[in-house]
């Protein structure tokens, strides 16, 4: 089992190959808006270093958004095309589901969160086994924290940008949780593990996970109810 | 490749709202052409939303790939060379195109070619026509307004390009004012054949001599003739506007074509674009090279509108020249005609 990881959702770039029930090689840049010209050069690289060939790749596993628009889409469609073109299986997995990996060896609630502008975030609830407690969705922040205030267990958060939305998280809740620095990336390595007992997605059914309408969609359709 | 066999490229497009793959023999000959087309999505936002174009690109592009492939008959290992659209174009669109390109190409170890959109509208023709050179092109779309001069394969100089909206765009904007369903510039064009041209909009040539274009001031007296109409109580013929706005715009572009391609003494002259699908356009296009010398040609009406197989017509040219992309091709939505010419 040869597996490519890949994840462009966020401002991190994160691939990873896993092969031989081990994680082989790992690559994280932070290099927001540059996925494009960078992603496919440094697949070339992992992959030449690791001396893996494209057709002994056995799994892909991507991580699907929430983040980025265009980040997600770049990492679907690299995804999708290497799979549907070596025909082998391809797994989506949540940005958020993948960002709370690292939390894991604590075996607590994990709320992971992605800055979505405006007061806004990306998040959701998971447990220690990376199952939704509360569905991922696209909220206020304040919004979000008094739904986390009626449960009663402690919740650590993760995320890239914790440090936005700190104060906020403390002022709303009683015991709040963090992770220290440097755990606050989603590691490809950790999502390629999570993707590789996993059955694979139908690649042409395999969609990024906006979690949010197009605003003109949204308006077309309020104007529809609206009638 | 053995010389008998051929070349054989997939190419790629997604620049606007096509999704598009095509497979294109020695440049020339479409092995198979899919386009999945947005109209119908964007129809009704009354025009093409970009976040939308780029959500349907990346659901239908493994879906069209696999399509073209099964209408080849050919696997992926058959394929020469992948090609795919850079720029101009809508960022994000270009962006899904560009990386399934490159995923394509690394997956099977195969060269990467990265081609310019009105590249790929002009060598159109050279899917039913071989080119003679010197060869005049008039592109005109949505985005576009062109006069290319062209020596030799792969060389383009802009002789003449509008200098405010695109004659493509000077449709949209009128159609829209006049209230007609969204794709405007076809319903135009199907009014203006029952309409007359009596309303005597104005036409821009510009300074003596020049190939460029104007659209913006007739848009205007269209528009403005519209709303007085409306403030008196008047009713307009909608097929009379129709055709005195598109008499107005083929006429300019008809005869700056036509002084160009005698200034510059050309084989053959090339409409592309998807305006090259109006058939007042074409029709005048047709009568005013009847007698002329220089050879007319105007693409079938699948080819004006934008496809894969114009791409991989295009491509073959770079691919000859030995021109290959790096992996870090970057979608490009402002391309420059000329500098892609001299690489
Ligand atoms: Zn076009």
């Amino acid at each position: 089992m040869t597996i490519l990881a890949i994840d462009t959702s966020n401002d991190a770039m994160g691939i990873a190959l896993y092969q031989d029930d081990q994680v082989i090689a790992e690559y994280v840049s932070i290099n927001k808006n540059k996925h494009s010209t960078r992603l496919m050069p440094a697949i070339a690289q992992l992959m030449k270093d690791a001396n893996v060939e494209p057709k002994t790749l056995t799994k892909i596993v991507v991580a699907k958004g929430p983040g980025s628009y265009t980040g997600v889409r770049i990492g679907l469609s690299v995804a999708k095309t290497m799979a549907w073109s070596l025909s082998i299986p391809i797994v989506g997995i949540s940005s958020l589901e993948a960002l709370s990996l690292s939390t894991k060896p604590l075996q607590q609630l994990v709320c992971p969160f992605f800055d979505a502008r405006r007061g806004l975030v990306y998040t959701g609830l998971f447990n220690a086994d990376g199952e939704a407690v509360i569905e991922e969705q696209n909220i206020l922040m304040e919004d979000w924290l008094n739904q986390l205030k009626t449960i009663e267990k402690p919740i650590i958060f993760v995320s890239p940008d914790l440090s936005k939305y700190q104060m906020l998280i403390e002022s709303a809740l009683t015991q709040p949780q963090w992770l220290p620095d440097g755990f606050h990336i989603s590691r490809p390595g950790l999502l390629a593990i999570a993707g590789k007992d996993r059955q694979g997605d139908q690649v042409h059914q395999l969609t990024p996970n906006y979690l949010r309408l197009v605003e003109a969609e949204a308006k077309w359709l309020a104007a529809q109810e609206g009638e | 490749m053995s010389e008998e066999r051929g070349t054989y490229i997939l190419a790629i497009e997604t620049s606007c709202d096509e999704t598009a793959a095509a497979i294109i023999k020695d440049g020339k000959q479409v092995v198979a052409n899919v386009v999945a087309s947005q109209i119908e999505s964007h129809k009704r936002f009354g025009g093409v939303v970009p976040e939308v174009a780029s959500r349907h690109h990346v659901e239908q592009i493994t879906i069209v790939l696999e399509d073209v492939f099964k209408e080849a008959g050919l696997s992926i290992e058959e394929v020469d060379a992948i090609a795919v659209t850079e720029g101009p174009g809508l960022v994000g669109a270009l962006l899904v195109g560009v990386s399934t390109a490159k995923a394509l190409a690394f997956a099977n170890q195969k060269p990467l070619i990265g081609v310019h959109h009105i590249a790929g509208h002009v060598y159109a023709n050279r899917l039913q026509d071989e080119f003679e050179f010197p060869l005049l092109a008039l592109v005109v779309s949505g985005g576009h307004t062109e006069l290319i001069l062209m020596r030799e394969h792969g060389d383009f100089e802009v002789i003449g390009e509008t200098r405010d909206d695109a004659a493509g765009e000077a449709y949209d904007k009128v159609a829209r004012t006049m209230k007609l369903p969204y794709p405007g510039g076809p319903e135009i064009d199907r009014l203006a054949q029952q309409g007359d041209d009596i309303l005597d909009f104005p036409r821009a040539w510009l300074e003596e001599g020049s190939f460029d274009f104007s659209f913006s001031g007739l848009k205007s007296a269209v528009i403005n003739t519209l709303h007085n109409a409306k403030q008196k109580g008047v009713t307009l013929n909608k097929e009379d506007i129709a055709a005195s706005f598109q008499a107005s715009v083929v006429d300019v572009l008809v005869e700056k074509t036509y002084r160009a391609a005698k200034v510059h003494q050309v084989k053959q002259v090339i409409v592309a674009g998807g305006v090259a699908a109006n058939r007042g356009l074409r029709d005048a296009l047709t009568n005013k090279f009847a007698d002329q010398p220089m050879r007319l040609s105007v693409p079938p009406l699948s080819f004006c509108t934008d496809n894969a197989a114009m791409i991989g017509a295009a491509a073959m040219i770079a691919y000859q020249k030995g021109q290959r992309a790096g992996w870090d091709l970057n979608a490009n939505p402002g391309l420059d005609l000329e500098m892609y010419s001299q690489r």
